[in-house]
Order: C-alpha cells, then structure tokens, then sequence
C-alpha cells in the first residue's frame, strides 16, 4: 500500500528535483610542503542543478570535484551534503551514495555491461531480481537496447557507447548527486555533442545534483546552470551563470578563458522562441500577386510569406518578385530560409546569413509558421540579454576563497 | 537468444583464444616420448645402463622430481603471491621499483651457484634443494604479481574506489582478475623453470631426473645421459603445456 502511494506521488511531480545541495566550507588541500592544491575554498553547489567546473589544467578543479566524495580527503575544512556533515563518516558508505562518472566511462573490461551497472546494487544488498531490472532501465534511459548490450563486454562497446554504460553505472542506485570528471573528453566531437544532448535530457527528467569537471568552456555553457571558473590554486575566479559570465567577465583570466566569440556563445544561450517574431503578410497560393503587392507596400514590408493550406511556408516573395509573377503557385521553394523555434540564435543567425532576404522564416510544432526573425531581432535579444545578465541573480550560490584572500593580503602587507 | 549468445561467442572465439597451439604442443611431447621409448627399447643395451634405465627406476626418479618442482611450487605460490600484493600497496609501493630490479638481476644469476651455495650453508639433502628452487622460482612469479597489479589502468582502481568499492573489494574484484593472466603466465614460467632446475639438485644430494645426467656423464654412458635430459625436457615441456591450458581456461572474459 506504501508503495502506491509513493508511485502515484512520483507520476504527479515527473520533474520534481531529486538532487541535493552540496557544501564545501573552507575546504583546503595541500600535499607535504609547498603550495595547496586547493586552498580555503567555500562553494554552495544548489539542488538539481548542474555545476561546471572549468579552468586550465592543474588548477584543482579535479582535486575540488574529488573532495567532495572525498576520493581525496581535505586536509582542512567540512564537507555538506543535504545539510548532513559527511567529513568524517565511511568513505565507501558515503561513495555509494554519489555517482561517479570518469573519462571514457571507466568500465571494468572483465565485467559485462550488466555487471558494471548492476555493482553498486549489489554492494547495497539489492535483491537479483531488482538489479536486473535496474540494470534495463538504465540501459533504456541511455537509450541502448537492454537486450542488445547487457550481456555485451566493454570492449564491445563504441566509445559513446561505453561513456553511455558509464553514465548508467552511475546512476545505478539512484544517488541524488552525480561528480562526472571530463566525461566526454575521449570521444568524437559529434558523439560528444549527442552525449551531451542526452546528459541535458536526463537531468530534465531525474533532476540530479551535478558536478562535472571539463576544460572545454562551450561545453560548459551548454551543460551549466552555473558555472566556476579557476585559476590556479582553485581560485574561483567567477562563480555566475553562463549568460553573466559571458556578457560581464569577472577579469582579463576570465576573458581569456572564454576565448574569442564571447557575443557568438551568447547566441547558444537563447532559443528562438524566447525571441520576439515580427509579423509577415501572408498569402496563399491562388492569391492575385499584384493585391499582395498592395498589401505589403501598405504596410511598409519587403515580402510576403506563401503558406499552404495548414499553415507551412512554401515561398518567400519580394516585391520584385510580386510584380513579375502572374499567380502565386503552390510550389515548395527548397531554399527556403526556415529555423524551428527550438533553434538556437547562432543557428537562426546562420540561416539568415545565407538567405537573401537577411532574415529568417520561424516555424512552430508540425511546421506551422509562426513569425520572421531577422538581424535587428537578434540585436534587440541581445542587448536584453546583456541589460539582464548585468544584474546579479539573487539566488547565486556563494563560491569564495578564503586561502585567496589571506594570500592577496599578505602580498599588500 | 540463445542463439545471439552462442554468436557472440563464436566471434570471441578466434581473438587469440584457439585451442590448436596447445593441441600440437601435447602432440610433439607424445611423440617425443614415443620415440624415446622405441629407441631404449629396440637398443642394444649395456648391464648398467639396463639398471639405471630400468622403467623403475626411471619413475622413482621422475616421481621425485615431480614432488621437488610441484613442492617448491607451492611454497612459492604461497609466499611470492601475497608478498607482490603487499609491495604494491600503497604504503609499501616505493618499494615495488627496488624490488622489481632486485628481482630481474636476481634472474640473471646462475642456478648452479645458489644450489651449491645453499647446500653449504643448509646441508646436503632434500630440503637445501627445495630452499633453492624456492628462491629462484619466486621471482619471475614475484615479479609477474607485482607487474601485473600494477599495469592495471589506475583510473579503473579510482573509478571502483568512487563507487564505494573498499580498497579490499577493489584488489579482489578488479586488479587481481586484471593481473590474471600475466600472473599466470609467471607462474607458469616459474613451473618450466623448476623443473629444469629441479635437475641441478642431485649435485647436493636432492634427488630427481638430474642423477640420470650425472650418472651419464661421470660413466661416460650416452644413452643414460640423453634418456635424462630428454626426460627433463619433456618433462618441462609438459608443464609448460599444463600451464598454458590454466591460463587459456583462466583468462578473465572480455578482456
């Protein structure tokens, strides 16, 4: 009877957030003598959200992700979990409960696909029964065909496809928080880029608490809530979203960081439909073309959208074009410039370059037009987007070095 | 489905894992020891060499040779094993790179001297025999543990210890399974190297095939000599082939 009550419970609220906050309260690592590796850094990491965790390579940022299962523990300094001090419990106990997910998957090779997904459960004490099940849907989540690949070994696997594995591993026993160290780093850039469509998909639906270590900054602005940036030492430089850390770079660092095109990465940040269309002057095939060409000349338009009976654009027409034509037909124009509203600006920017009106067609759900974008919409965007991010979000979580600061002080003294 | 599983079987099959090497090798050791018996059997044999020819005899021997190899074969197992585990722990692991050179220079010294030098020191006899093959079979099986363990990828030990694997755990059910098969194949190197050394020790008085070569070349009787070292070679061979079948039946799947 629990037991219902709980799945009606799950069904009600399909995205509720299953994450949990993470803490890192002056957290300090140094090995021997010389300089820390990570020095008095306090970070808020938020429920279900995604953090990244960027910066060159040796900057700690794998040493801090590290910490937080303490795969390596802190020499100074409290770890949080959901409120609860995890500095001190079992090690193991406390890394059953977080997800790890390493570079190319990290699989064991003597172990079939089910048996790397289905280790955590055992070391719980699931029942057989209950692993296996797990292990299918997890492989169904990843989108591999449970009965293709459970009984598959690693080595039989694509990269993606054990990246994917991993990722299920990880999942396993459905642990609120996920630490992923540059889990895409060893595939093709277009399996990296469907991997990480995916990650975006599952954490819409499971609403983990991410943490994921990369040195690839547009992956970090793709996958992020929030990103941090390091510098060496595990300096948080800036601790922002993407969209602030973009348009208002803490320091020259950051700057570099983000590398050329900080207005291009922008344009990935919004969707198309977040944008306002401006209206068009729509015809239908049959239509006499020299009323359309009165009908835009009124209202000051340039062109005029041909729909078909459902609402799909098939010609884009000039006024030019209007004034030669001796009816308007039904003929689909292939190089018609058309971006769904799920597109994002850069690619709707793409579009519009290579078109000759300098604007784009806008389409909706089953193709249906919904309004034209064109460059002066993009610009509007994004200096909206700029006036925006120069506010700072008042839910920022706090991310601060104290060992930084005490250095910076005593540099002055 | 049970059709896809014998499939993927049959496409894991031929990725170094035939049975065909073996077969042949089990083939020349049989026909080597045919010929063997064919020829001390068809030839014209002095008194003293029927004595200590005689198939007897010969098993008595090659008995006490079997007990001295699979004897310090143990001991071995038992002592290098565990030892190469410990000095790749972390807190012994600075010792693996000494001992690691240790154990290669070691290899290169000669197994006569350390027999002879052991007898010194521990007396003639059986057990001063068996000391000696220890210590020089321990290393290649030493040195394969520790070699082993260590080339197990290191991100595959932290992604176990990140699940919550306990350092335990992860020894048992990840670097051991990995280490398998080079393991293995050190133990096997350190069985063919036994029993080729087993023949030094009737020098000091420890028994085995090694008396038929001495008899032979003290009494100047060639067909005692070559029955001896054939002897010891198919011997070594056949424990060659013995711990090539453990390790073909061994080898982890999926690797």
């Amino acid at each position: 009877m629990p037991e219902s009550l709980t799945k009606t419970e799950n069904n009600s609220s399909a995205h509720r957030v299953t994450g949990a906050s993470i803490l890192l309260e002056k957290v300090t690592k140094s090995y021997g003598s010389g300089k820390a590796a990570v020095d008095g850094l306090t970070m808020e990491i938020p429920a279900g959200k995604v953090v990244m965790l960027v910066g060159p390579s040796g900057c700690g940022k794998t040493t801090t992700l590290k910490m937080i299962n303490r795969l390596i523990e802190p020499t100074e300094g409290r770890i949080v979990l959901n409120g609860e001090d995890v500095t001190t419990m079992d090690g193991d106990k406390l890394r059953r409960g977080i997800g790890y997910v390493i570079q190319a998957g990290g699989l064991f090779p003597h172990m079939s696909v089910a048996a790397n997904i289905g280790l955590v459960p055992k070391m719980l004490g699931w029942d057989k029964k209950r692993i296996a099940d797990r292990v299918d849907e997890l492989l169904e989540l990843v989108s591999l065909d449970p009965n293709a690949y459970r009984d598959r070994f690693p080595k039989e696997l694509s990269g993606g496809q054990q990246q994917r594995v991993g990722v299920a591993r990880a999942l396993a026993a459905d642990p609120p928080v996920l630490l992923m160290d540059e889990p895409f780093g060893a595939v093709d850039p277009i399996t990296r880029q469907r991997l990480q469509d995916e990650l975006i998909n599952i954490q819409a639906e499971l609403q983990k608490t991410i943490v994921c270590v990369t040195h690839d900054f547009d992956e970090a602005v793709k996958l992020g809530d929030w990103i941090a940036i390091f510098n060496e030492g595990a300096q948080l430089v800036q601790y922002d979203t993407p969209e602030r850390i973009l348009a208002e770079p803490a320091n020259e660092f950051v700057e570099n960081f983000i590398g050329s095109g900080a207005g291009l990465k922008q344009l990935t940040l919004t969707r198309v439909a977040d944008v306002g269309l401006a209206e068009a002057i729509t015809a239908s095939p049959g239509d006499d073309p020299q009323a359309v060409l009165a009908r835009i000349t009124a209202a000051g338009h340039g062109h005029a959208v041909v729909l078909d009976a459902r609402q799909r654009p098939l010609q884009w027409l000039s006024r030019r074009q209007l004034s030669r034509l001796k009816a308007i037909d039904s003929a689909l124009d292939a190089k018609l410039p058309v971006v769904g509203s799920r597109a994002t600006l850069n690619d709707a920017l793409d579009t519009m370059l290579v078109s000759s009106a300098g604007a784009a067609l806008v389409t909706g759900a089953r193709e249906k037009f919904l309004g034209v974008i064109d460059v002066s919409t993009i610009m509007e965007a994004i200096s909206a987007a700029h006036a925006a991010a120069s506010e700072a979000t008042e839910d920022a979580p706090v991310g601060l070095n104290t060992g930084a600061i005490a250095i910076a002080e005593g540099h002055r003294a | 489905m049970s059709l896809a599983i014998a499939e993927l079987e049959a496409t894991r099959a031929p990725s170094g894992r035939s049975w065909t090497p073996l077969a042949y090798q089990l083939l020349g050791i049989v026909v080597v020891l045919g010929v063997l018996v064919i020829w001390l059997l068809t030839a014209d044999l002095t008194a003293t060499e029927r004595t200590t020819l005689d198939p007897s005899a010969l098993l008595g021997y090659t008995v006490e040779h079997l007990k001295l190899t699979f004897l310090a074969a143990v001991i071995v197992l038992v002592i290098a094993i565990p030892v190469g585990i410990a000095l790749t722990r972390k807190p012994l692991r600075f010792l693996t790179g000494p001992v690691l050179a240790i154990a290669n220079i070691g290899q290169a010294a000669p197994a006569i001297g350390l027999v002879v030098l052991l007898a010194f020191w521990l007396g003639f006899g059986f057990w001063a025999a068996t000391l000696s093959l220890v210590l020089y079979a321990a290393l290649p099986v030493l040195r394969n543990t520790m070699v082993g363990l260590q080339q197990v990828d290191e991100r595959l030990v932290e992604a176990g210890r990140g699940m919550g694997m306990s350092s335990t755990a992860v020894l048992f059910k990840v670097e051991l399974p990995l280490a398998v098969p080079i393991m293995l194949s050190g133990i096997r190197t350190a069985l063919v190297l036994l029993v080729g050394t087993a023949a030094l020790a009737t020098f000091i008085n420890g028994g085995g095939l090694g008396i038929l070569i001495t008899t032979g070349v003290n009494l100047n009787l060639t067909r005692v000599l070559i029955t001896g070292s054939v002897l010891v070679a198919l011997l070594a061979l056949a424990i060659d082939w013995l711990g090539r079948v453990v390790e073909h039946v061994a080898m982890p799947k999926g690797l």
